[in-house]
């Protein structure tokens, strides 16, 4: 059994969403949660159209269901988590009634799905951007593992959270360390006994035990001049950040930007250097999925002119700046450093990868790794602890002025800004530019017709582009994404962020949609 | 699982209850000739080259079909299956014209191997010419509906493994043929993947090769999380096919349009070649000493006059592990700041 919440994966995950979709072909159920008519709603036995940003009030209901009927798994509750009371007292305040006020879903569906979720073990979750891209992104996470381990659904296959990456080595920038708070393998900044392997291990006599800055505070800093310079490495800012004119006068803020890309973007623009890169396929590596697994990636062809790989480049300013590293090629960095330093990689070595690869944790040589996480309800910190949250609104909901909801994601042929997937023959011919998905009832309400070029307005800008006229997109709500630099949702978007992880909410912001020539 | 017992070819073997002959040969090491028959489909016995004798049976059945059971006495090699094999052949070659140098399927072809196997050396009696609809294609696949055989694994993958169900057999005057449903197909190739003959080819690469000329290199994909693996096949150092790896973890064989298509943006025109250095507003062409020389003395006066903390940093989540882990050494280790984030948080 599948829960499917915020993820459309048949375009996101195209290959992920057809392992699921043979699953249900042989006789799994899929309970698909999402706004969007999307394309798993012809695979789901029943598909909960929630308002955007309504999650936590529809998961505290199905839990409030759970527990009020008394379906839940008391035996994993009892023996694997802490936290029940504390949930209990939150989610019975989510009565289906009021629930469906807040999301839209009857009170009857939110009942029947509580009860095919109780009756059917194991059902895995799998969420995507629909949860964290929100205000409440954290909080949504919580939600979702709360439900779980109310269900008793952790701890085995087929079970568990499942969040699908967006991007193919996400997951591994994560494990690697590219984040504030964390040294590769999630050793916390701060530790001293972590501080001081790492300060061996890299040959200094310190290494800052201060937390560091996250991108939204990185761009806040260029503005006040906290930040002098900024090093943007193969990532497209000036499209991907929500509300472009503010992130632009952010780039153009800086003192100083470093640039290390394999194109120039729009991003590039704001560079005082430029570096180039080598791309996927023209040096050897490693990405690790959202699986876990980490994978081999090969050189097939030489990177153009000057180019040169990242780590090398990394590598010469670190040794201009007096450090002499001594790995010289990907095998080298992972096998001699990475794997020596995060426990959890320790197992794996190049000479293991030449198949399918090794899913972490995986801490010694003969370590098969790690198919799934939790086994037998144990839990990385102990007990699962629930975290009973609260629902809160998006930042910005529809009004007088602004009447629809405006939601972001990605589309089949395209990739992100359209840096590779706009450059690859053919891509275009299949979607060759951004269009406003609107519902029927709209198109009419407006006397849209389609294809007709419409705007699309927030308080932060505005776009013009085609409307796409569907049943996919419920009443009261524009469905765009952020391919094309013209029409790019990111004009829109509100650079209104998790205040724990500091994630913008794409997901949702007010819009108003207007004929050209009315 | 209760186990079987059965001879195939004078070897005793035991077999799971409820597999196929053709699936417990294959354990044993015994091969039998395919050709519709694919391990990522049902069974879809068309082609009729699995044939094998069973004893105590009059006709042969098709071994991709066939359950095992206990006591069955099985060959998979005698004049008369040769001969019934043959005859397979001679009919689907009916409808296939010998075209294979000017085929792309060529040297990767299962009937151009089978026929060469069985000494095929004409077909009697080619069959008139068919009147065939307009082929379907799309920007990245071609069908191509004189070399077709109608083995329908293209239809089954599209259907089973995909989900999609585009592809259809209809009858027409000229007998069954296939047709492609435009608004439900993808262009993910998985039928061109499939396809055992030149019946279904991609239109991608402008460049020609021969499967023989290609090296073939194993990758992860460099598009979503998923991390599906990748066959790169390469000649003369440039990627002109991409397919999925059969059997590999996680995508066995699948791919999306962008994993099979999407690779050919590492050699646009636009890459960047040379460091770029702005001056006056304007880029200009630098060499690597200029540019990290630069690079580096900014940072030293910025650390020297606003601290560590005032360098920040964005790694790539689209770039290999080793990169990331280098770009945070150097924000941690040489810089001296935790100033080191990625694209996790959007």
């Amino acid at each position: 059994m599948f829960l499917v919440i915020g993820s459309n994966m048949t375009e996101a995950h195209p290959v992920a969403s057809t392992f699921l979709k043979n699953a249900v072909q042989s006789g799994a159920q899929l309970i698909l949660v999402d706004p969007r008519k999307q394309k798993l709603a012809d695979f789901a036995q029943v598909h909960a159209q929630i308002k955007v940003g309504s999650d936590i009030a529809f998961l505290n209901s199905l839990m409030c269901v759970l527990i009020e009927e008394d379906i839940y798994d008391h035996k994993f509750v009892e023996s694997c988590t802490i936290g029940f009371k504390e949930l209990k007292e939150k989610v019975m305040d989510y009565s289906p009634e009021k629930a469906s006020a807040i999301c839209g879903v009857s009170p009857d569906m939110i009942r029947d799905i509580a009860r095919r979720l109780a009756a059917t073990r194991p059902c895995m979750l799998c969420y995507t951007l629909g949860i964290t891209e929100h205000t409440c992104g954290k909080n949504n996470v919580m939600s979702t593992a709360n439900l779980q381990m109310l269900l008793g659904n952790m701890g085995v296959e087929c079970g568990g959270v499942n969040p699908l990456r967006g991007q193919n080595n996400v997951q591994g920038a994560c494990d690697m360390g590219a984040l504030p708070n964390v040294f590769p393998g999630y050793q916390k900044v701060g530790d001293l006994d972590v501080q001081a392997k790492f300060e061996k291990a890299w040959n200094v006599d310190h290494l800052p035990g201060k937390v560091g800055l996250m991108i939204p505070q990185m761009m806040d800093g260029l503005v006040t001049g906290a930040v002098k310079a900024f090093y943007i490495f193969g990532e497209n800012l000036a499209n991907t950040e929500p509300d472009i004119k503010k992130v632009e006068h952010e780039l153009a803020s800086a003192e100083f930007i470093v640039c290390q890309d394999i194109f120039q973007t729009e991003t590039t623009r704001f560079a005082h250097v430029i570096l180039p890169a080598a791309a996927w396929s023209e040096n050897d590596g490693t990405f690790s999925s959202s699986e876990r697994r980490v994978s081999r990636v090969r050189a097939a062809s030489l990177p153009p002119g000057e180019a040169k790989p990242n780590w090398w480049i990394f590598k010469q300013i670190a040794k201009r700046m007096g450090h002499d590293w001594q790995s010289d090629s990907a095998r080298e960095i992972w096998d001699n450093e990475i794997s020596q330093l995060a426990p959890a990689f320790a197992g794996i070595k190049y000479s293991r990868l030449e198949g399918d690869g090794l899913q972490w944790p995986c801490t010694h040589d003969q370590h098969p790794g790690t198919c799934f996480l939790h086994k037998d309800g144990e839990f990385t910190c102990g007990l699962g602890q629930f975290v009973p949250v609260d629902w809160t609104p998006p930042a910005e909901v529809a009004d007088a002025e602004y009447p629809l909801v405006l939601s972001t994601g990605r589309r089949l042929y395209h990739y992100h800004t359209r840096t590779q997937t706009g450059r690859c023959k053919g891509l275009n011919d299949l979607l060759s530019e951004e269009t406003a998905d609107i519902s029927l009832d709209d198109a009419k309400l407006l006397c849209i017709e389609p294809g007709e070029i419409i705007r699309v307005k927030s308080r932060r800008g505005e776009v013009t582009l085609k409307a796409r006229i569907t049943p996919e997109v419920p009443k009261g709500m524009v469905w765009m994404a952020f391919h094309f630099r013209e029409a790019c949702a990111n004009w829109l978007t509100n650079a209104a962020f998790d205040p724990a992880t500091l994630t913008a909410e794409y997901k949702a912001c007010a819009v108003t949609i207007e004929k050209i020539n009315a | 699982m209760n186990m079987v017992r059965l001879t195939i070819d004078d070897r005793e073997i035991r077999a799971s209850e409820g597999i196929t002959i053709l699936e417990a040969a294959k354990s044993a090491g015994i091969t039998i000739p395919t050709l519709c028959y694919h391990e990522r489909l049902n069974p879809i016995g068309s082609c009729r080259m699995c044939v094998v004798e069973v004893d105590g049976q009059s006709e042969p059945v098709t071994a991709c079909t066939t359950p095992v059971a206990d006591g069955f006495v099985i060959k998979t090699q005698s004049d008369r299956l040769y001969h019934l094999r043959q005859e397979a052949l001679k009919r689907i070659l009916v409808n296939h014209p010998l075209d294979c140098p000017v085929c792309d399927k060529a040297g990767a072809c299962m009937l151009q191997d089978l026929t060469f196997e069985y000494n095929i050396q004409a077909v009697d009696c080619p069959a008139p010419k068919r009147n065939f609809i307009p082929s379907y294609q799309t920007t990245f696949i071609k069908h191509w509906p004189e070399r077709c055989i109608l083995c329908l694994r293209c239809a089954n993958a599209c259907k089973e493994v995909q989900c999609i169900g585009a592809i259809d057999v209809t009858d027409t005057d000229d007998g069954p043929q296939l047709t492609f449903n435009r608004d439900k197909c993808v262009s993910c190739g998985e039928c061109v993947q499939i396809c055992p003959v030149g019946g279904m080819l991609e239109k991608k690469s402008s460049y020609r090769w021969r499967s023989w000329e290609t090296t073939k290199i194993r990758t992860t994909c460099p598009y979503c999380g998923v991390g599906c693996q990748q066959l790169l096949h390469v000649k003369n150092g440039r990627i002109v096919q991409v397919t999925g790896v059969e059997d590999a973890q996680p995508n066995k064989g699948r791919l999306c349009v962008k994993g099979r298509y999407g690779f050919d943006f590492i050699y646009s025109e636009d890459r960047l070649k040379t460091p770029l250095i702005k001056e006056n507003g304007q880029f200009r062409e630098a060499t690597w000493d200029e540019a990290l020389d630069l690079i580096t003395r900014k940072f030293k006066e910025i650390i020297a006059s606003h601290g560590p903390d005032a360098i920040a940093g964005v790694s790539c989540a689209r770039s290999i592990n080793e990169d990331s882990y280098n770009m945070q050494k150097l924000f941690r280790a040489v810089i001296g700041t935790n100033n080191i984030d990625h694209c996790a948080r959007t």
